[in-house]
């Protein structure tokens, strides 16, 4: 899934600053997985907003909404009978549906309540964690289901740089040593001869390195 | 045991202190409350397990976002005891209102006046 974590309350409250009706935007998708921007977030942010506001004397008309999903233009749709009701958007999506939902409203501004920060897993209950980048280009293969791009603080290929120790990586106590790991994953499977294998220079054109990327299914167009 | 405690406490009833979630606590403060104050089990004899554990964490998840919106944490309190504790509920609905009292009322009243 996408993970998201919510931004500082000074922040948005600083963002909303100018406006008074505010259209509240949740996703039932990934944030809602990661507890950052599903039914419950936005309901919990909606009441923190209205409070503050209140105190302050300026109060708000909140409008809270969770979508299906915010990255597919038939749910974003649905929003087109009220939106123009309100003076701004605040949404929780992932940083794809914020920009989804502009895309369709130009006239309208969305702003951003969460940090979009990862592609990742949960690893226990209210514990996500990192797992992939999207490079484009897949070794999962050749290091038995461990991604060096992602959990190597230095994405390096070939073994672990000489910062790790006892099974833990230089950059951070808490993150093991990807190619610790992997070298355990290989011997786990009696497969240490893979580490002899000297792979490539990676070629990132596939990755962000060669621009936003697009795919099309000619088949499925319509 | 006829105790008194009170009269502005007004009693919710939930069926395990796990039923209630951040939002409630929210809602309380949304409809003017002045504190809220969750009284659950002894913690280890909760009937479904962790539900009072739960409530605890939920509580301190509260407090920072009543602190956040400058309601103040201060307002939310959890106390555990157990169903024959009948003098010691008086007691923390007695220490709750004096606490509070000591807060003020509800910042959002004040400003609607
Ligand atoms: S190798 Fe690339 S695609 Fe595969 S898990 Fe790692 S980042 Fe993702
Ligand atoms: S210690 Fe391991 S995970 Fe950390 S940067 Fe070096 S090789 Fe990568």
């Amino acid at each position: 899934m996408i993970v998201a974590d919510r931004k500082p309350f000074e922040e948005i409250i600083e963002m909303l600053k100018p406006y008074s009706r505010i259209l509240l935007l949740g996703c039932n998708e990934c944030v809602t997985v990661c507890a950052a921007g599903g039914a419950k977030e936005v309901a919990v942010l909606a009441s923190e907003i209205r409070l503050f506001r209140a105190k302050e004397g300026k109060p708000v008309e909140i409008k809270e909404v969770t979508l299906e999903r915010n990255c597919d233009p038939e749910y974003v749709e649905t929003l087109k009978p009220f939106i123009d009701d309100f003076d701004v958007v605040l949404s929780m999506a992932c940083g794809c549906g914020i920009q989804f939902v502009g895309e369709r409203y130009r006239n309208m501004i969305v702003l951003p309540a969460v940090n979009t920060t990862f592609y990742g897993v949960t690893e226990q209950h209210g514990v996500w964690a990192e797992r992939c980048q999207g490079c484009g280009n897949c070794v999962l293969d050749k290091t038995l289901g461990i991604c060096p791009v992602t959990r190597c603080a230095k994405s390096l290929f070939n073994g672990p740089c000489g910062g790790s120790q006892g099974g833990v990586c230089e950059v951070n106590k808490d993150t093991p040593c990807a190619w610790q790991l992997i070298v355990d994953r290989y011997k786990e499977m009696g497969m240490l001869d893979r580490y002899l294998e000297i792979q490539p220079v990676k070629d990132w054109s596939t990755s962000r390195d060669g621009g936003p990327r697009k795919r099309i299914r000619e088949d499925l167009k319509i | 045991m006829r105790l008194s405690y009170p009269a502005n406490v007004k009693i919710v009833k939930v069926p395990c202190t796990g039923r209630v979630d951040v939002i409630h606590v929210m809602k309380a403060f949304e409809n003017g409350a002045d504190g809220v104050c969750l009284v659950g089990c002894l913690e280890g004899d909760c009937h479904f397990l962790v539900g009072n554990l739960r409530a605890r964490k939920r509580v301190e998840y509260a407090k920072q976002l009543l602190d956040e919106c400058g309601i103040g944490g201060d307002r939310v309190v959890m106390y555990n005891l157990s169903s024959a504790e009948g003098q010691k509920f008086a007691q923390i609905a007695r220490e709750m209102t004096e606490k509070i009292r000591e807060l003020g009322p509800n910042p959002v009243k004040s400003a609607k006046s």
